[in-house]
């Protein structure tokens, strides 16, 4: 990789978006979580699941039920985890609006398998298997734990199933930096494409943990809302805000390079042009208060675009409605684009979807990916009073018209681990 | 064959591993129910809970078909 600014970019080479499919909170597939959105409206509702299990938090926003074996073939309900699940549903969307299927919605044709790889990122992969089959060990003994249990909770599972399902036989790559799950698989997909290793990338992020044991060691670390009212819980940027609301669900998007997208005729939706990693180096959950390695993640996209920072009119924002999260992230801004910073409009998509842990930073590419497309950024739902600290223009209340030329979202992960994505139009 | 054990094999086949009612024979291999060898062990679990009778690694060794785990189940009880 050059330097910014020292070589002569090749647009051939830079690598492009051509299709993209989501699950989430907000609804079944990229159109209806945009929709969603931009409606402004949350997902979080009272979770009987979690409340009959005696879960301390009893809020969550579920993705829509997918009726596993009907859709996705006998056996599937049973040999996999709903985060496979999800994943797949989402990995379908994806690879048919790029294209690449005919009769089968899950077969690859067109394009070389075994220059096709996979990366997909999860925080916790088989959440819900775990916790069913760790209670079966504990109730009925060893005897009568299900061999099964190793293949629906590894959390390489997902890619390996798109594998399978796909036929894509090339590097495949399962990647955890807990919450920046999603936008970190992106980043390494991107550079699988630009080095040359793979023609074409499936990457994303999948997530599926709303598990009793997850709800109640968040809710002991204090990270959760209990806000009792699930409809203004997840607030992020607001004065009131008291912690995130659990979520699940998938992001899924085909990377190419824009040499080998026009060979075959796919549409690129818009360029990858920059992505960022760091780690804090500083505490195990927390973020240092100024964001510094926020702001770094960040910094590293924009130069890896290799573009003036002042083209980026809008941030996805992690903004996961934590009070130390959103105050974070608004330092990391402040470092990053400095008095500038008024001119990006900032939205967090997760007052609509809640937080989808690994799939978030792939679900919020997607949005912020969607809103350069559609030169409008969706409103940050329930932020009503914003916090004095957080001096950013955020969308609220509606959702916002923008000319964009450059958009970037970040996501920051527990264990201090950062990506930042830039996305400019294809 | 005990047409009981068979009715224990078809509930079970079709509740739990989506399989069709009809396709439940005793000459019909696991196999071709779409069954892989971790899945046999998880219906293993799922027969012991109707029939209390468990069928080990040894026993499976032997079986191929929902005939074959029928006779193992009557062997086990005689």
């Amino acid at each position: 990789m050059s330097a910014p600014g020292t070589a002569e970019r090749d647009p051939d080479r830079d690598v492009v978006v051509t299709g993209m499919g989501a699950i989430t909170p907000a609804g079944r597939g990229v159109a209806a979580t945009w929709e969603g959105a931009l409606a402004g409206r949350t997902t979080a509702a009272h979770d009987e699941r979690l409340a009959a299990a005696g879960a301390p938090v009893a809020i969550s926003c579920r993705a829509p039920a997918v009726d596993v074996d009907a859709e996705l073939g006998r056996g599937a309900q049973r040999r996999l985890d709903r985060f496979t699940h999800l994943a797949v549903v989402a990995v379908r969307e994806a690879i048919a609006q790029a294209g690449l299927v005919a009769d089968d919605p899950d077969r690859i044709v067109d394009v070389d398998p075994d220059r096709t790889g996979v990366v997909i990122g999860s925080g916790i992969g088989g959440g819900e298997t775990w916790e069913t089959e760790y209670a079966r060990l504990a109730a009925e003994g060893p005897a009568r734990v299900s061999p099964l249990f190793v293949p629906r909770m590894l959390s390489n599972t997902a890619a390996g199933t798109i594998a399978i399902r796909t036929t894509a036989r090339g590097p495949n790559l399962t990647v955890n930096t807990a919450c920046a799950a999603g936008a970190s698989a992106i980043h390494v997909a991107r550079d699988l494409v630009r080095s040359g290793t793979a023609d074409l990338v499936i990457a994303g992020g999948v997530e599926a943990g709303i598990t009793t044991i997850a709800m109640s060691a968040f809710a002991q670390m204090g990270a959760l809302s209990t806000n009792p009212d699930p409809a203004v819980a997840s607030r992020p940027f607001d004065v009131a805000r008291d912690g995130f609301v659990m979520g699940e669900g998938a992001g899924i998007v085909v990377l190419e390079s824009r040499a080998h997208a026009r060979a075959r005729g796919a549409t690129p939706l818009c360029t990858v042009a920059g992505c960022g990693a760091s780690a804090d180096a500083f505490h195990a959950t927390a973020p240092p208060e100024d964001g510094a390695g926020a702001a770094l993640a960040m910094q590293r996209a924009i130069a890896d675009a290799g573009i003036d920072a002042a083209r980026i009119g809008h941030h996805n924002a992690h903004g996961t409605s934590t009070p130390l999260n959103d105050i974070a992230e608004t330092r990391a801004l402040r470092t990053v684009f400095g008095d500038r910073v008024a001119d990006v409009v900032v939205t967090s998509t997760k007052g609509v979807t809640g937080h989808l842990l690994g799939a978030a930073g792939a679900v919020e590419a997607i949005l912020a990916a969607t809103a350069l497309r559609e030169q409008r950024v969706p409103p940050t739902a329930n932020l009503t009073v914003q916090d004095p600290d957080i001096d950013l223009d955020v969308a609220a209340g509606a959702p916002r018209d923008v000319t964009l030329d450059a958009v970037l979202s970040a996501s920051m992960g527990f264990g201090g681990q950062n990506a930042a994505l830039v996305l400019t139009p294809a | 064959m005990s047409d009981d054990l068979l009715t224990t094999f078809v509930d079970l086949l079709t509740s739990d591993f989506g399989v069709e009612a009809g396709e439940v024979t005793p000459d019909a291999t696991f196999e071709a129910l779409g069954l892989d060898s971790l899945d046999v062990v998880e219906l293993t679990l799922a027969l012991e809970d109707r029939t209390g009778v468990k069928l080990g690694d040894e026993d499976l060794e032997q079986v191929r078909t929902v005939g074959d785990a029928i006779a193992k189940v009557e062997e086990r009880r005689a």
